[in-house]
């Protein structure tokens, strides 16, 4: 037996959206993918709950959001520290929590990382577009109520109200397995694409030097500052983008495509973020420091598969 | 034809390079490498992306680690035969009203000629075209390539709306653009299919590898098939 509950949005904040996996097998007709760009975090949320990996969650970037339960509820929190109170009272990340009929649960501002995660038992309830309800505003593509819109002051975010599942032992996320995010971003990168062609004293920059991340910031593409990277290979084709590539404008500064990038595209790549080092990108705010770090794919293969088995399993 | 190349694209993902520049014949062999991967892959492929001269391949690496992966691309790689004109792709053919007030840079393109508007038209839909890539926005295919003689930059200024429907040219390729959004190209005329539709199967017109062919139909054949003839609003920067 299912019925749904609800919670009212109070008030939206800059922006929340609703996020699955992403959509997958329509990229080639040039739509993104979508899905949370901190997967790690987003994970744990469902992982906290029993839900399967691909449930969707709600993205909360910078904070500013209020809702309002209807309903009697567990839900989880994960991610970053966007200073959340329950009627008040401090209410930290990495957990399951209870809320109910008239508990308000909000959110002001960053306290460490960009965006929190907020999971639901059986998945929030969404528009599938193509397979998945990951919101893209850009193509109007999914989300809570459909068309990619995000979170609305007014709205209802509902969810299938679930007899209690094989919910785990944990109520928290053991502290090993939190990512810190107040630590300078030592980033894993598997060097690929046009890596050859960038000029020797370029790649030792690359991977010695300090990057910086950019205000210019959002869910297609994370730009870094810092030194010129000079690639002689400038006049290229454009090709399939994956996600954590590492492509460097004319202007010789690191873009990292993430979760909506464009499907193609023409600029040289350095090479591919492992996906531990996107969600932990993910998390970082204008200013932060960021280092770069070489490896190779069947270490960072084997890293990611172990991430996996830490979670609790149904 | 160069030997294709696998490139490492991250944990989960290979670029396979055919070519190092935009060839009408790429796409023989990146069809037919399309449709043996999806075989050889399975429900172990997750995505691929074709484009002018390469495939993005995305595998789930839970069923597959990097090494397999790349010894299966390898092995379907030495395997592979190019598909012919003929049998590879499909031939779609868009209708498109080509007049100056849809597509403004038709006077453009014929006065740096010594044309007539029609002359550009027709040398637009004289040739047989191939999608390369979808990008850009959804359904937006990337077609080449052009007549030298048609061939033309970017819009120094992007248009802030391009409308719906628009057919386009910039350098050698061609496109039409399925939704309202900012553009450069140059607009030369306008069809009445609607090309994306995310709710339709299928969802777009056009696929990577199809041949396009562009009809020219009258003002009232353009009607008529429901398409929308509102001139283009903004002059030509």
């Amino acid at each position: 037996m299912s019925r749904a509950g609800a919670l009212r949005v109070e008030q939206a904040g800059p922006l929340a959206l609703l996020q699955d996996a992403g959509r997958f097998g329509v990229r080639h007709l040039g739509m993104t993918q979508g899905g949370p760009m901190d997967w790690y975090a987003a994970g744990w949320a469902n992982a906290l709950l029993g839900n399967a990996q691909a449930a969707p969650v709600l993205e909360i970037t910078i904070g500013g959001l209020s809702l309002v339960a209807e309903t009697s509820t567990t839900l989880s929190l994960t991610g970053a520290d966007l200073g959340a109170t329950v009627n008040g009272q401090p209410l930290t990340p990495w957990q399951r929590f209870e809320l109910h009929p008239g508990d308000r649960l909000a959110f002001d501002l960053p306290r460490a990382g960009m965006r929190a995660y907020l999971g639901i038992p059986g998945g929030w309830q969404g528009e599938t577009s193509l397979g998945s309800v990951a919101c893209v505003t850009r193509e109007g593509l999914g989300g809570h109520k459909g068309g990619g819109r995000p979170l609305e002051s007014g709205d209802r975010l509902a969810f299938p109200q679930q007899e209690p599942g094989h919910v785990p032992a944990e109520t928290h996320v053991p502290n090993a397995q939190r990512m810190d995010y107040q630590q300078p971003a030592r980033l894993e990168l598997i060097p690929g694409g046009q890596a050859a062609r960038f000029d020797g004293y370029s790649l030792y920059q690359a991977f010695n030097h300090q990057w910086t991340v950019d205000t210019r910031t959002d869910r297609m593409g994370i730009r870094l500052t810092g030194p010129e990277l000079v690639c002689r290979h400038t006049a290229m084709i454009s090709e399939g983008i994956p996600a954590g590539a590492v492509q460097v404008p004319a202007d010789g500064q690191p873009i990292c495509l993430m979760n909506d990038r464009q499907t193609i595209g023409g600029y040289p790549r350095l090479g591919t973020l492992t996906p531990l080092a996107r969600a932990r990108l993910a998390q970082c705010p204008a200013g932060h420091p960021v280092h770069l770090r070489a490896c190779g794919t069947g270490s960072a293969q084997r890293e990611w598969r172990h991430l996996f088995f830490l979670w609790p399993h149904q | 034809m160069m030997t294709p190349q696998v490139e490492n694209a991250g944990i989960d993902a290979w670029v396979v390079r055919f070519s190092n520049r935009i060839d009408p014949a790429n796409r023989n062999w990146i069809t037919a490498f399309c449709r043996d991967c999806r075989a050889v892959l399975g429900d172990a492929l997750v995505e691929m992306v074709p484009s002018y001269t390469t495939v993005l391949v995305q595998y789930d690496p839970w069923q597959l680690t990097d090494t397999v992966s790349r010894r299966l691309l390898e092995s379907v790689l030495e395997r592979l035969e190019p598909s012919s004109e003929d049998t590879g792709g499909r031939l779609i053919k868009l209708p498109v009203w080509y007049d100056v007030s849809v597509g403004p840079e038709l006077s453009l393109i014929a006065e740096r000629n010594g044309w007539s508007p029609q002359r550009v038209a027709a040398a637009h839909a004289a040739t047989q075209y191939q999608v390369f890539a979808l990008g850009f926005v959804p359904g937006f295919a990337f077609m080449g390539l052009v007549d030298p003689a048609l061939a033309t930059p970017r819009l120094a200024t992007p248009r802030q709306q391009v409308p719906r429907g628009s057919i386009a040219i910039a350098e050698r390729q061609t496109s039409a653009y399925p939704q309202v959004t900012p553009g450069g190209w140059n607009l030369i005329g306008r069809t009445p299919l609607t090309l994306f539709d995310a709710t339709r199967e299928p969802m777009t017109v056009l696929e990577p590898g199809d041949r396009v062919r562009f009809m020219p139909i009258s003002r009232q054949r353009f009607i008529e098939l429901g398409g929308d003839p509102t001139p283009v609003a903004e002059a030509t920067p």
